[in-house]
């Protein structure tokens, strides 16, 4: 995509322009890496669950935004909060059990606080979702051609004849051979990359300008996955929409992303073009999740996880939630990492590239100890 | 679908043929005495014991006996008695001497009497069980729904022939509030017919339907947790048609299951239902005839009920199959 050639560019533009405003509008959420206008802008996200144990802070804080024709992906382990996020984005949380707060705006329209009968008409029609496992999200007792008719006469007031057409176009676009038959049998008569296909396809009928896809290809075979990240690319061109790509696989991002945003214990802590955060990471987890792609080069050492678990989200640490996975915690000075939770920053102090980090001199660690590793 | 069909259907027959042997065996091979139970206690005379068991060739082989009363099913057959012949038409499933009627004429006019109890009470407890079961399924641990749980295993933890009789006695003759239950054919008064049934409808539909609500809460608590139903409501379908129709349909397969063999049972006679509530159906019979020592009625009764259950279970393999497309394959 063209777009994002131009990003470093701008960067450097907004350095020059001094830090105060493109910091406040970085924080605001009002512009993307990219400098283009968001379809989808998040702030200051919060979901919380009210449990037995006391509050369950899923996500803290966050803020991101996603043009037309751009596709952020969310990086992070389980229980980062990045999915939970985009089931906020979606409203799919249960109301009763969970709090969320901030603001969603979905075309400048505000999500959070909508009732549901009108999420309702949003949702599927002008952001959809493509679900991680296609086997357990295809409902198993209806046929393909018959969910994708009801996906499409939800929100358009149409026979099912022509439902039945537009569902026959939108499985042939996705690459489904054969569509006529197809359309008539069951989840189980799919295999797993057309169950898939069959999902993208019902998720993009109506033409949605934002799609969340949370792990598309996380249950599919390896030679299958690259096959529906290239469908997702292709649909994007021609769809024109915002993508939001939930993944872990930092493969998958370097393939998909335009913009990166790395999340952990239910906060972003780095955000930026794919460009910036795959080849300049400035935050010591982003390094540790590069660190811990097996490559071919590397082949015969052994692979380096990042060590410990992630903390609870009952009751995070006071500090940098990482701190205490941490292994440059000891290079700041004083108890700075565990006393005090840092801001999401500029890297170089103006641009759009921010991270969540008081390491002072993160970019000659990184150059000088992680990218000699990573090869 | 066609072969499904006739694999079960062969199946079926096969459980019936199986049943019809070891009723058979049960009554006449086991070490009871036909004849003496036939002829009676007391003034049994050594000749009237003796005809018996000519006229019923109990004296023949017992594999010819069996021959004679599963022809007898078929093709009907007759049966002497004190000098007098009278024919059992097909299906015959014997004679009643204690009646003096055949046992299938007996069997006919007291079925519709269960089968009216029992379709009732079929269409109560489906539909208040399943939707009060959905209703706290979406609702869970909300004060209704552990108020609804708690209530469930109350009312199923008092017997229930304990709840009808206090029902019978309270509601419809100490306090009138409720109609006597008491039997009219529909042909006959249709306001009558139901008014009889209203009360054992309600006692044996509110008092079953507390389990069905337990199970269909079960079922669809866990059905409502599917990734189908999150992909359902992401595609923007109100909550309704998420429940009850995306949700709902899943939910029901275990539903149905219980569903069928409950009704199949109760088909085979409400015993506690129509005595409490003096209806003569299948279970009065039975009652009866085991007092009456009445073997063949006993036999008959036995038959048709394992036949209403091997039936029942084969409309709910095909039950299964219309709600699930993967059980065709398997």
């Amino acid at each position: 995509m063209a777009e994002s050639a131009a990003t470093p560019a701008d960067a450097t533009a907004d350095a020059q322009r001094g830090p105060s405003v493109a910091t406040r509008e970085r924080r605001q959420g009002s512009i993307n890496p990219s400098g283009e206008t968001p379809y989808l802008v998040v702030e200051d996200l919060a979901v919380k669950f009210p449990t037995a144990d006391g509050l369950v802070s899923a996500v803290n804080g966050l803020s991101y935004s996603v043009p037309l024709g751009r596709t952020l992906a969310i990086v992070g382990e389980s229980g980062s909060g990045k999915s939970v996020s985009s089931m906020a984005v979606m409203g799919l949380h249960d109301r009763k059990r969970t709090r969320i707060t901030g603001s969603i705006r979905l075309g400048g329209d505000e999500l959070v606080g909508l009732p549901e009968n009108e999420l309702m008409k949003i949702r599927g029609d002008a952001m959809s979702m493509v679900f991680q496992d296609p086997q357990s999200s295809l409902h198993p007792l209806y046929t393909i051609g018959n969910q994708l008719v009801e996906a499409y006469r939800v929100h358009h007031k149409v026979s099912k004849d022509v439902a039945k057409k537009r569902s026959l176009e939108m499985l042939d676009l996705v690459g489904i051979p054969n569509p006529a038959r197809r359309f008539s049998q069951y989840p189980h008569e799919f295999s797993g990359g057309m169950r898939q296909r069959a999902m993208i396809a019902m998720s993009l009928i109506n033409d949605p300008k934002l799609v969340i896809a949370d792990e598309p290809t996380t249950a599919l075979d390896v030679t299958v996955q690259a096959q529906i990240l290239d469908l997702l690319n292709n649909l994007q061109k021609e769809f024109g929409s915002a993508i939001v790509l939930i993944t872990h696989d930092l493969g998958v991002v370097a393939e998909m992303a335009d913009d990166v945003l790395v999340m952990y214990a239910g906060r972003c802590v780095e955000y930026g073009t794919a460009e910036d955060v795959l080849a300049n990471p400035r935050m010591p987890y982003t390094w540790g999740l590069l660190e811990s792609i097996p490559t071919v080069s590397a082949a015969n050492e052994r692979l380096r996880p990042i060590k410990g678990l992630p903390p609870s989200l009952l009751n995070l640490p006071q500090g940098c939630s990482f701190s205490a996975r941490c292994p440059y915690v000891d290079r700041v000075k004083g108890e700075l990492c565990t006393t005090q939770l840092p801001d999401l920053l500029p890297v170089d102090g103006a641009g759009a590239h921010t991270s969540r980090c008081h390491l002072h001199d993160k970019a000659s660690i990184y150059e000088t100890e992680i990218a000699p590793r990573l090869g | 679908m066609l072969y499904f069909v006739a694999r079960r259907l062969v199946s079926a027959l096969s459980v019936v043929l199986a049943t019809l042997i070891a009723t058979f065996a049960l009554f006449f091979i086991a070490p009871t005495d036909p004849a003496a139970a036939i002829c009676g206690e007391r003034n049994c005379t050594q000749q009237r014991y003796e005809e018996i068991t000519k006229n019923l060739h109990l004296d023949r082989p017992k594999v010819e006996q069996f021959a004679d009363y599963t022809i007898g099913i078929f093709v009907g057959r007759d049966f002497t008695t004190s000098g007098v012949t009278q024919h059992c038409a097909a299906p015959c499933l014997g004679f009643s001497f204690k009646n003096d009627r055949p046992v299938t004429e007996l069997i006919g006019s007291r079925f519709p009497v269960t089968l009216s109890l029992v379709l009732g009470y079929a269409v109560l407890v489906l539909t208040i069980g399943v939707f009060v079961g959905s209703m706290a399924a979406k609702r869970r641990g909300s004060l209704g729904d552990r108020a609804l749980m708690t209530s469930t295993l109350v009312v199923s933890s008092v017997p229930y022939y304990i709840v009808a009789l206090m029902v019978a006695l309270y509601l419809t003759i100490v306090y009138p509030i409720l109609p006597r239950g008491e039997w009219t054919p529909p042909s006959e008064n249709f306001g009558k017919f139901i008014a009889g049934l209203l009360t054992p409808w309600l006692v044996l539909g509110v008092y079953n339907c507390t389990s069905y609500a337990r199970y269909s809460r079960g079922s669809m608590v866990e059905t409502l947790s599917e990734d189908y139903i999150r992909t359902a409501r992401a595609k923007g379908l109100s909550d309704r048609v998420v429940t009850y129709k995306h949700a709902l349909r899943s939910g029901l397969i275990p539903v149905v299951t219980i569903f069928g063999l409950d009704i199949a049972g109760s088909l085979g006679g409400a015993i506690f239902t129509e005595r409490i509530f003096d209806l003569p159906g299948l279970g009065q019979l039975v009652l009866d005839s085991l007092n009456n020592y009445d073997l063949p009625v006993i036999m008959g009764t036995v038959l048709v009920a394992s036949v209403i259950i091997v039936a029942m279970n084969f409309l709910v393999d095909i039950g299964y199959s219309l709600i699930d497309p993967r059980v065709r394959l398997s």
